[in-house]
């Protein structure tokens, strides 16, 4: 074992939860993500235990730890709680210590948040009460289509007539799809359409700034999601090493900058 | 985590006393409609109940019955027999709830005050449109259901300024609503009375401008989920003494905890401004939510609407007119963001909540750029909720939170 002292960020998010452990030199020594399922608690307490394990440290190592995220008030051996937005903005902040919008596209929701050049937040938005734009869209339209979530990325890169879909609603983008499908369309061209309606909610969302960081689980598995938004915008976007642990290692310096507690 | 220790407001001594009142009028009416002794007029809530009054009317407010349907969380599962015959689940959940409460047979009156079955029989409905389309449908509904005659004014709505033409046709609205009035209510219609009325709601309507005003002070001594509960007697008993009497209670408490530095929320940090509806089936929800990040919600747009300045016992005519349609509702977004800025410099607010009611666009000022204009001018941030003031069907209670902890970890921010 190598005996340092780390601090803890765990992200409980609707979908996965996600486990950052950092040293005093910010390093990211050990990370995991799982389902969140319906034991938070349980859940995070493996996803815990997996990182300690990576980052050969043990649970007596842990200065603090803070949870954020949607279950964050369910994990019992965390010190504190900040918000997912708060967290997300620690943790893109220290990766592109600039003025930045931060774009985080979620399982079961969307954040825009603004950061002035100390890191300040001036503004953030959540999606509306409305899956539109979010993972659970694209989970839906995956199943409309009975096609593998992991696969979308790779087959909307082969689109070459793109389908535009006008509804703003997950059902009735749903019953557009069928529609497509009834008329022959080619899958790449319905998905990338899909992909491309992501894209339109987050614009509606707010204004960005020059540079725009975009993070989440949806990003991280979707990459083709940052070309497209790249193109809209006309210009490249920041994307982090480990875009779906931004939150939990956001929550992770959260955990540093805090009071020191020891758990034993 | 620990046990979160959970802060709640502090409690107003007051409200055994408002209870009473409040009690008082409900029986009241009740005596009324079941023995038909006197008429029961119902109006909207800044309709011309001091003419009403005036006239020997009982008045009941079924804007107050859409409130505590939503209180009493009633409200969304009356809400869908409303929608089943035609009146759709995105209009006001105030008529949605109350046609449907209506439909259904049942009423929390009769949860609150043991004896009471029903709402009060009408034998007349007299709305005004100052606050919205919403308020005539709703009432011309119960008139073509019971057979009630309709009588309204109808209100300029969105102008910056109120000129006199328009107080002009208001007053001449008011004016023509004598003659029908008089021969439901078979009193002649006495000026003297319509003065004396007048007299009391301009005192009342002082009295709880006071009463909010105390807030201004740092720790306030009453937040906003207070103040929604105690306007009640604004709101139901204006132009008559037991409002008054009651609102000199109620300062005479709130004087006392400012002079005693208490703030109705332990360690008061944050100053909020509540921009819109309450969310009514989450007072203490939210109250508690924001208590305990050291928030103080003690302003509001809707608990300043019941301040009547303009109400004026020489002139009653006109200055009903102009007290109707001097409403925030009623006015443009430049007159409204002019009165914001006023209210965040008085109250000292840090930031400012604006509640986007899905079923109420009138009185959700987020949806055309207001927030952002306000920011921009003022500094102060903004947050947007969206939730409702009755369904709630259309609320996320998580997102609410995540947000408004959200926000007051960004006022923390500001203030390091």
């Amino acid at each position: 074992m190598n005996s340092q002292p780390v601090f803890v960020g765990i992200d409980v998010g609707a979908s996965m939860t996600k486990v950052a452990v950092i040293d005093a030199n910010k390093n990211l020594v050990g990370h995991h993500i799982k389902k969140s399922g319906t034991d938070f608690t349980a859940t995070a307490n493996l996803c815990l235990e997996a990182s300690l394990k990576m980052a050969n440290v043990e649970e007596k190592d842990i200065v603090m730890t803070v949870s954020t995220g949607y279950g964050r008030k369910n994990v019992s051996f965390a010190h504190d709680t900040v918000t997912e937005i708060g967290c997300h903005a620690k943790g893109c902040f220290h990766y592109f210590p600039i003025t930045i919008t931060i774009i985080d596209i979620g399982g079961q929701d969307n954040k825009i948040i603004k950061l002035d050049e100390s890191g300040r937040r001036s503004s953030f938005k959540m999606n509306r009460k409305c899956a539109a734009g979010t993972g659970a869209f694209l989970e839906e339209m995956s199943t409309r289509l009975d096609i593998p979530l992991e696969e979308m990325d790779g087959l909307a890169r082969k689109s070459e007539d793109m389908v535009k879909l006008g509804s703003y609603c997950t059902v009735f983008s749903a019953t557009e799809v069928l529609e497509n499908i009834r008329n022959g369309k080619k899958l790449p061209d319905i998905i990338k359409g899909v992909f491309f309606s992501v894209v339109n909610r987050i614009m509606e969302m707010d204004s960005f700034t020059e540079k725009v960081v975009m993070t989440g689980g949806v990003v991280a598995h979707n990459p083709y999601l940052v070309n497209m938004m790249e193109e809209m915008i006309g210009r490249k976007i920041l994307v982090p090493v480990y875009p779906q642990l931004s939150g939990a290692i956001g929550a992770a310096l959260h955990a540093m900058e805090k009071e020191p507690v020891r758990i034993n | 985590m620990g046990e979160e220790k959970k802060v709640v407001r502090k409690k107003i001594e007051a409200t055994g006393i408002m209870n009473k009142y409040m009690a008082d009028y409900f029986y009241e009416l009740d005596r009324a409609s079941k023995s038909g002794v006197k008429k029961i007029a119902w109006c909207t809530s800044v309709g011309p109940a001091e003419l009403l009054l005036s006239m020997g009317f009982l008045v009941y407010y079924p804007e107050n019955h859409g409130a505590l349907l939503g209180t009493s969380r009633m409200a969304s599962e009356v809400i869908p027999s409303a929608n089943v015959i035609g009146y759709s689940p995105d209009i006001c959940s105030y008529l949605t709830a109350d046609i449907g409460a209506y439909l259904k047979g049942v009423t929390p009156l009769s949860k609150a005050f043991e004896g009471i079955e029903s709402v009060p029989k009408p034998d007349v409905l007299v709305y005004n449109t100052n606050q919205c389309r919403d308020v005539k449908d709703w009432f011309a509904w119960y008139s073509r259901e019971l057979n009630v005659p309709l009588l309204g004014i109808h209100t300029h709505r969105n102008p910056t300024d109120i000129e006199e033409n328009v107080v002009g046709s208001i007053t001449m609205q008011i004016k023509d609503l004598v003659k029908p009035l008089e021969k439901i209510s078979g009193n002649k219609f006495d000026i003297k009375e319509l003065k004396r009325i007048v007299a009391l709601s301009r005192e009342c309507s002082e009295l709880w401008k006071q009463v909010l005003e105390t807030a201004s002070i740092n720790p306030s001594p009453l937040t906003f989920f207070d103040g929604t509960i105690h306007m009640g007697p604004a709101v139901v008993l204006r132009g008559t003494q037991q409002a008054v009497d009651y609102y000199k209670i109620l300062l005479k408490e709130l004087k006392e905890r400012v002079k005693n530095k208490e703030g109705a929320v332990e360690d008061e940090k944050f100053r909020i401004y509540w921009e819109g509806m309450p969310v009514w089936g989450r007072l203490r929800a939210h109250s508690e939510l924001f208590a305990n990040l050291k928030a103080c919600v003690l302003a509001s747009t809707y608990c300043n609407s019941w301040i009547f300045t303009d109400f004026d016992p020489e002139d009653p005519f006109t200055s009903m007119a102009k007290a109707y349609s001097e409403l925030f509702i009623v006015k443009s977004d430049e007159a409204k963001e002019k009165y914001m800025k006023r209210m965040i410099d008085f109250f000292k607010i840090d930031g400012v909540i604006y509640h986007d009611a899905k079923t109420c666009p009138n009185n959700s000022n987020n949806r055309y750029g207001m927030p952002q204009r306000l920011e921009k001018e003022t500094g102060i941030p903004s947050l947007v909720i969206n939730g409702d003031l009755n369904d709630l069907r259309l609320i996320s209670d998580e997102q609410t939170k995540t947000n408004v902890e959200a926000f007051i970890e960004q006022l923390e921010e500001n203030k390091t």
